[in-house]
């Protein structure tokens, strides 16, 4: 990481100034998960790679620890009930074809992945099986009743490290998604990059700029008090330099997503995480 | 809503009053990353510059510069160097430059330029086709960063 050399300084001048990540330890239910780890070769410029969880108070890491202190659980719960209530004109439910959900265990750390030479996320997969196998109707990218089963299935994969294929049929949509990480957009004229690779571990007003990894979504914000998807995050971003965001769901932010997804390999999954 | 009311009627007065000789966005004429003359020919008011500075929807230099000048504010950003002794270091038309396009000065810069309407993608609607401050409002921020002297 380069810190620049006013931020060294200034360190002594401000009481408590965070200058990068600490050095707390995740512990789930007693599994500790890798919030740190070697970045992958692709990245020139970062050598460590670190979960945004890494860059919260202690308060807010708190939440993260225990199942029964974590808000994102109890959107968890509400999809196990959703699991088995048939939908659709066919007259069924998820677990009609899925005998059990924890067999999912390792979807998470694949996606988005390459079907059929189209770009799938979680998302995609769910409403796959809604629209052609349930005859149910679509659910929205970033609503309630998705992320929720997001959240579910994403848990199953919790400790586990990342791994997306970035290689073969995935290549073109990987370098796109590069491509947009480091494009400036908006009239404040930033790109992903200028925050989350040049500036990583310093104060942005009352933020504590993170590498901004994906291994955590859905994510818990304290801020709106629901579940938050991936794409809703990239939005939310992209407003904030008053650029007008790419359309969930859509080529852009799927490319993005993948690409983002591989600059944090080897991080645990930590679905659903807490964040402010 | 008075207050309110009132401050835009302040800002509809300024903004016609710099009218007549505002130097257009993209008219400004920077020499190696500086900018001699006044965008307004209107001196600025630091009072209203060390507003700009701090007003999120405005300047909100805040979030990437510390300023102990504006202790009362709570949160301090640290991604630029800080504004303490800034006149010190920088003349106004150095301070100028800066503000209005910084990338003159500092090549690949994160920090945005203030006084341009065009040449960024995407932006939102509502800001399409506009600069972040006004010619008036970067004059004021820079009348307010030269007063910014620890000599
Ligand atoms: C002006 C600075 C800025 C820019 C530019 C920016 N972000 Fe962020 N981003 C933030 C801040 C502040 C947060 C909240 C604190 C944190 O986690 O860094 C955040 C959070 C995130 C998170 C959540 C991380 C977590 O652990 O939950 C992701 C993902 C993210 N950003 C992705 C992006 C992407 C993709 C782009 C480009 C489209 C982008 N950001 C552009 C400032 C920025
Ligand atoms: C998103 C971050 C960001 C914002 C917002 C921002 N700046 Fe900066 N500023 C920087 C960085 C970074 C530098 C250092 C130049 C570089 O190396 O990129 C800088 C440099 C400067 C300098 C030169 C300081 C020195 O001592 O060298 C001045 C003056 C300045 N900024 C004023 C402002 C003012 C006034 C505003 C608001 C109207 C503002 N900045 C908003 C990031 C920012």
């Amino acid at each position: 990481m380069k810190i620049a050399p006013w931020i060294a300084i200034a360190a002594f001048g401000f009481a408590g100034a965070a200058v990068a990540q600490d050095d707390n330890t995740l512990n789930v239910e007693g599994e500790t998960l890798l919030t740190e780890t070697a970045a992958p070769a692709h990245m020139d410029s970062v050598d460590t790679i670190y979960s945004g969880w890494r860059f919260r108070s202690s308060e807010t890491q708190a939440l993260q620890t225990d199942d029964f202190d974590n808000p994102g659980m109890i959107f968890v719960d509400t999809a196990i009930e959703q699991w088995d209530k048939v939908d659709g004109s066919e007259g069924k439910a998820c677990s009609s074809c899925h005998e059990d959900v924890a067999d999912f265990a390792g979807l998470r750390t694949k996606l988005p992945r390459v079907d059929n030479g189209e770009l799938v996320t979680m998302e995609n997969l769910i409403n796959e099986c809604r629209t052609d196998r349930m005859g149910a109707e679509a659910w929205k990218w970033s609503k309630g009743k998705m992320t929720a089963m997001t959240a579910l299935i994403g848990l199953q994969s919790r400790g586990m490290a990342m791994d997306v294929a970035t290689e073969g049929e995935a290549a073109p949509f990987w370098e796109k998604g590069k491509e947009l990480y480091y494009t400036r957009v908006g009239q404040l004229d930033m790109a992903c990059s200028n925050c989350h690779e040049d500036n990583y571990g310093v104060m942005i007003r009352a933020d504590h700029l993170s590498q901004g990894q994906i291994n955590g979504f859905p994510t818990y914000r304290l801020k709106n008090a629901k579940l938050n998807s991936i794409h809703g995050r990239f939005k939310g971003c992209m407003k904030n330099i008053r650029a007008t965001p790419f359309a969930e769901g859509g080529d852009e932010f799927k490319a993005l997503e993948l690409y983002l997804a591989s600059r944090g390999q080897g991080l645990s999954v930590e679905t659903p995480s807490v964040r402010n | 809503m008075k207050h309110t009311l009132g401050f835009a009627v302040v800002a509809t007065l300024g903004a016609s009053m710099a009218l007549a000789e505002e130097v257009k966005p993209m008219a400004v004429s920077f020499a190696d990353g500086t900018v001699a003359a006044s965008l307004t020919g209107v001196a600025g008011d630091p009072v209203n510059g060390r507003a700009v500075f701090a007003n999120r929807k405005q300047g909100n230099c805040l979030a990437c510069h510390t300023n102990s000048d504006l202790s009362e504010e709570s949160f301090h950003g640290e991604v630029g160097p800080p504004m303490d002794g800034v006149a010190d270091r920088w003349s106004e038309a150095e301070l100028r430059g800066i503000v209005s396009n910084s990338k003159m000065m500092f090549e690949g810069t994160i920090m945005p330029a203030f006084y341009i309407d065009s040449g960024y993608t995407r932006p939102l609607d509502d800001f399409a086709g506009q600069s972040i401050l006004t010619a008036q409002q970067v004059e004021d921020v820079v009348a307010y960063l030269m007063t910014l002297k620890e000599e």
